[in-house]
């Protein structure tokens, strides 16, 4: 798995935006995972509590939203949350590939003086 | 304390929205990437399978029979280059990424190697990635198809199991057919589960032993090369 990757990634995002704000402390950062984005938010946190072992980040919480898959029927012309992996539209019963939400992987916000 | 003077005013913590996208990095690597591919008139195809799927065997038998022009492939391991040596010994022009304990391919890692391949007179460039069903899905690597084999040894229920590389996939091919009656492969139980989770993927069917199936793989991808 990459998800001590994906927290370096996000370490570097933060640092920078909050360099740009002018900010010296980040209180916290406001993340959003799709559960389709093959990453486990268990496995996040632990990335980040290794990386929070550095002083720049000890005081720093990460919040983590998870989103649930949600799909698009073009028959129906409405969206839905699937029950499981197949994506069965529960009015018409046909199958959709449109993917509306559940494979995020974003710094939504963060809280920094 | 502030923060600046150490003065006991309290700090009020601001809310900062950024809206960003963690894998943005790569993704702009791989715009890049799709780019350069099309430039130099390439078509770009994204291999993933679990480790060992006949990946490899796969690609050696399009190297031998793709017309004309040599196949170009980067491919990814953890370690070795025995992927890339044995494709260069089917005519392949092939390029090895060592990815230490990276569990799938990046962008970046991609664009340096393309940077190392003799890619004249090349029309179709295969990336085969690291053997994983689960993190070379998230990582675009400029690629113009997405192709996911999955072996009859692995269980017909793969696509269930996984169904986040097949929801992207524009074709699945369904690997090593010489062994599905040893294997017991229940043939219809797959392809149901495929068309559940991946209703839109053209599928294959193939054996690199018997060479089954890899006329049609040719014809789609040529089909599919750009005019
Ligand atoms: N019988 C049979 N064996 C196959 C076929 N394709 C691959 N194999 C065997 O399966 C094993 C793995 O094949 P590879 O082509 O190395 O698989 P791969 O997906 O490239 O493996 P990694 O790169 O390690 O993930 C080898 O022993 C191949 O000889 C096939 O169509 N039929
Ligand atoms: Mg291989
Ligand atoms: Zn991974
Ligand atoms: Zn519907």
């Amino acid at each position: 798995m990459h998800e001590l990757a994906l927290i370096e990634e996000l370490c570097l995002l933060a640092a920078d935006s909050a360099a740009q704000q002018g900010a010296t402390t980040i209180h916290s950062l406001q993340v959003r995972i799709g559960d389709r984005a093959g990453v486990d938010a268990a496995a996040l946190q632990m990335a980040f509590a290794v990386l929070a072992q550095h002083p720049r980040w000890s005081g720093t919480k990460l919040e983590l939203e998870v989103v649930t898959t949600r799909c698009f029927c073009p028959h129906c012309k409405q969206a839905f949350t699937p029950l499981d992996v197949i994506h069965l539209c529960p009015q018409c019963g046909s199958l959709s590939t449109h993917l509306l939400q559940g494979r995020e992987l974003e710094l939504v916000s963060m809280e920094v003086s | 304390m502030c923060g600046h003077c150490g003065c006991d005013v309290p700090v009020v913590p601001r809310r900062i929205d950024l809206q960003r996208n963690l894998l943005e990095r790569n993704d702009n690597q791989a715009l890049l990437n799709r780019l350069h591919f099309s430039e130099h008139g390439l078509l770009a195809v994204n291999l993933m399978s679990a480790p060992g799927s006949g990946k490899t065997a796969l690609l050696e038998e399009l190297a031998r029979r793709w017309p004309q022009r040599p196949l170009g492939v980067i491919v990814g391991d953890l370690a070795t280059d025995n992927d890339a040596r044995r494709l260069q010994q089917a005519g392949a022009r092939a390029h090895q990424i060592r990815t230490g304990d990276l569990c799938h391919l990046e962008a970046s890692q991609v664009a340096l190697a393309f940077a190392q391949l003799e890619h004249s007179g090349m029309n179709l460039l295969v990336i085969e990635n690291v053997g994983n069903l689960v993190c070379p899905a998230a990582f675009d690597l400029g690629e113009s198809l997405r192709l996911v084999l999955f072996s009859v040894t692995e269980g017909e229920d793969k696509p269930l199991k996984y169904p986040g590389l097949f929801q992207r996939a524009d074709a699945v091919v369904i690997s090593k057919i010489d062994l599905a009656e040893a294997a017991g492969f229940d043939r219809q139980l797959a392809l149901d589960n495929l068309q559940a989770v991946a209703p839109h993927a053209q599928l294959f069917e193939t054996s690199a032993r018997s060479g089954a199936g890899l006329a049609a793989l040719l014809g789609w991808l040529q089909d599919a090369l750009p005019s």
